[in-house]
């Protein structure tokens, strides 16, 4: 296997554009990301898309519309990780000397409200089941249940987010909120309120990979999906609700992607990890081994993640702040993070970066790690 | 009398004394699952066994869900929870009560089956749910 490397990202702000197409939305991405690269039309040989809600040959009407198509395109669904899996196919496929370089892109248009999913068959949707929420909501009663964790360090994670996503031009919500606003805010579910959840929206991302040395190098692109017997019994389709003894998606990705990169948590330098919700936030981060294992309420309350702290965790604000498509939401971080390395991140740069790690994890289950070295 | 039918076939049957789930215990792995499926999700095996649960259940992790959820068609707020059953399966379902001081964990609940909805032509749609045992 042969070093991987970005040679290029774009990205369309996430946020709601009822004038655009999801096409538009894809073709704004692939756009700049080849623009970024400096590689000429058609340099790539192969490309990956990642979407969930995009349709049939949604990655395919990009690249007809921008007169690119004649590689092989496969469009990816991962859930949350669509991404992420498309950009693991990606590095796989230029790793093993297959292509020089590809395309990996991700779209998304999320339907409004809560997500209607396919996922549920149309029993459970009747019987109350598809209530996406509500099963956030138990995870996070779960998670205080077991640890330390108290409705004020949820708030707090969020507001850390918030207050990162100030500084993201590329964010749908830009506004600091206080532990107290976002404590006052609705609740959805309890424990979680309005405030402590991200929105789904529209956006996409796109990444180059080459196997021409440029700064930054995919040191690891791991997929994993869940384990037999890590969903209910009730085969409930998030992992890690009230499952005992086997490990979370999140926890087999990063094992492969420690393994592949030769690195731990300890090397790390900046993050970008799934939050969903502001309880997701902490898991995912006990789940990365950013924090001991039912120690993410102490990680909080020490200030974990904050971008003066030693390990900065979403300085674009996290989903959070950016909202949530689907498709796109893994390559937004890994652009994100691309900029860390390069030291472009602006007022939200994480001084002297050079490992950063990307993770999402959701419906399947899915979970993906990323690994970025500089 | 009005018609009625299950919200989806094989979830639960009615007893003389209660409803029961259709669960499913693997002949070869022994382990427990819900809706009952020929196939263990855990380890593969064919031939799973169907084993009658319930009516007794232990809550676990609850919630209240306030607004409707996509393609559900009950009366909201409901209860939402994981519901521990003997042989330590666990269960995603609706809870019939809905107000969280009156729920906590390990609370004794009861199976039921009852009309959630009604058809656009009258028939009564039966689904299951828990109910606390204490009022």
């Amino acid at each position: 296997m042969r070093p991987v490397y970005v040679a290029g990202v774009g990205l369309h702000p996430f946020g709601r554009f009822a004038e655009k197409s999801l096409t538009a939305l894809g073709m704004h991405a692939v756009r700049e990301a080849l623009a970024d690269a400096r590689v000429g039309r058609g340099a790539f040989r192969a490309a990956f898309c990642g979407t969930v809600y995009g349709g049939v040959a949604a990655g395919h009407k990009v690249l007809t519309a921008l007169g690119l198509a004649g590689v092989p395109i496969v469009n990816v669904e991962a859930g949350c990780a669509s991404g992420g899996a498309a950009l693991a196919l990606g590095a796989a496929a230029v790793a093993s000397g297959r292509h020089d370089c590809v395309l990996v892109f991700g779209l998304e248009k999320m339907p409004r409200g809560i997500i209607r999913s396919s996922f549920f068959e149309p029993w459970r949707e009747e019987a109350g089941l598809a209530a996406t929420p509500a099963y956030f909501a138990l995870r996070a009663q779960r998670l205080m249940r077991e640890s330390d964790v108290r409705l004020e360090d949820l708030a707090r994670v969020s507001a850390t987010n918030h207050r990162h996503g100030v500084a993201n031009p590329h964010a749908m919500y830009r506004k600091a909120l206080s532990v107290e606003e976002i404590l006052a805010s609705p609740v959805v579910c309890e424990p979680l309120r309005l405030l402590m959840l991200c929105a789904p929206n529209e956006g996409a991302a796109a990444v180059v990979l080459s196997a021409r040395p440029t700064p930054v190098r995919v040191a690891a692109a791991a997929l994993r999906s869940h384990h037999a017997g890590s969903v209910l019994g009730e085969h409930t389709p998030l992992s890690g609700l009230a499952d005992d003894g086997v490990p979370t998606p999140t926890e087999m990705a990063a094992a492969d992607a420690w393994a592949e990169a030769g690195l731990g948590p300890a090397d790390l330098h900046v993050v970008e990890l799934q939050d969903t919700d502001a309880a997701r936030a902490i898991l995912s981060a006990e789940e990365l081994g950013l924090c001991a294992k039912r120690a993410g309420g102490r990680w909080v309350r020490d200030g974990g993640g904050e971008m003066s702290s030693r390990l900065p965790v979403n300085p674009s604000g996290g989903l959070l702040s950016k909202g949530e498509p689907l498709g796109a939401s893994a390559l937004g971080q890994v652009v994100e993070l691309t900029w860390q390395l390069r030291g472009a991140a602006g007022p939200r740069q994480v001084p002297g970066a050079r490992v950063a790690l990307a993770h999402t994890v959701g419906r399947g289950a899915n979970a993906c790690v990323v690994i970025l070295t500089r | 009398m009005p018609a009625t039918r299950a919200i989806s076939e094989g979830l639960f049957v009615s007893a003389g004394d209660g409803p029961r789930l259709l669960a499913a215990r693997c002949v070869a792995c022994g382990k427990l699952s819900f809706p009952a499926a020929p196939v263990c999700p855990y380890c593969g095996a064919d031939g799973a066994r169907e084993t009658r649960v319930g009516p007794a259940g232990r809550l676990y992790l609850y919630t209240a869900v306030l607004s409707r959820p996509p393609g559900y068609r009950g009366e909201v707020p409901y209860g939402f929870g994981v519901v521990e059953l003997e042989g330590g399966l666990r269960v995603i379902a609706r809870l019939t009560e809905s107000r969280l001081e009156r729920l906590r964990p390990g609370l004794a609940l009861s199976l039921v089956v009852e009309p959630l909805f009604t058809d656009d032509d009258g028939t009564a749609v039966l689904s299951y749910a828990f109910r606390p045992e204490e009022a």
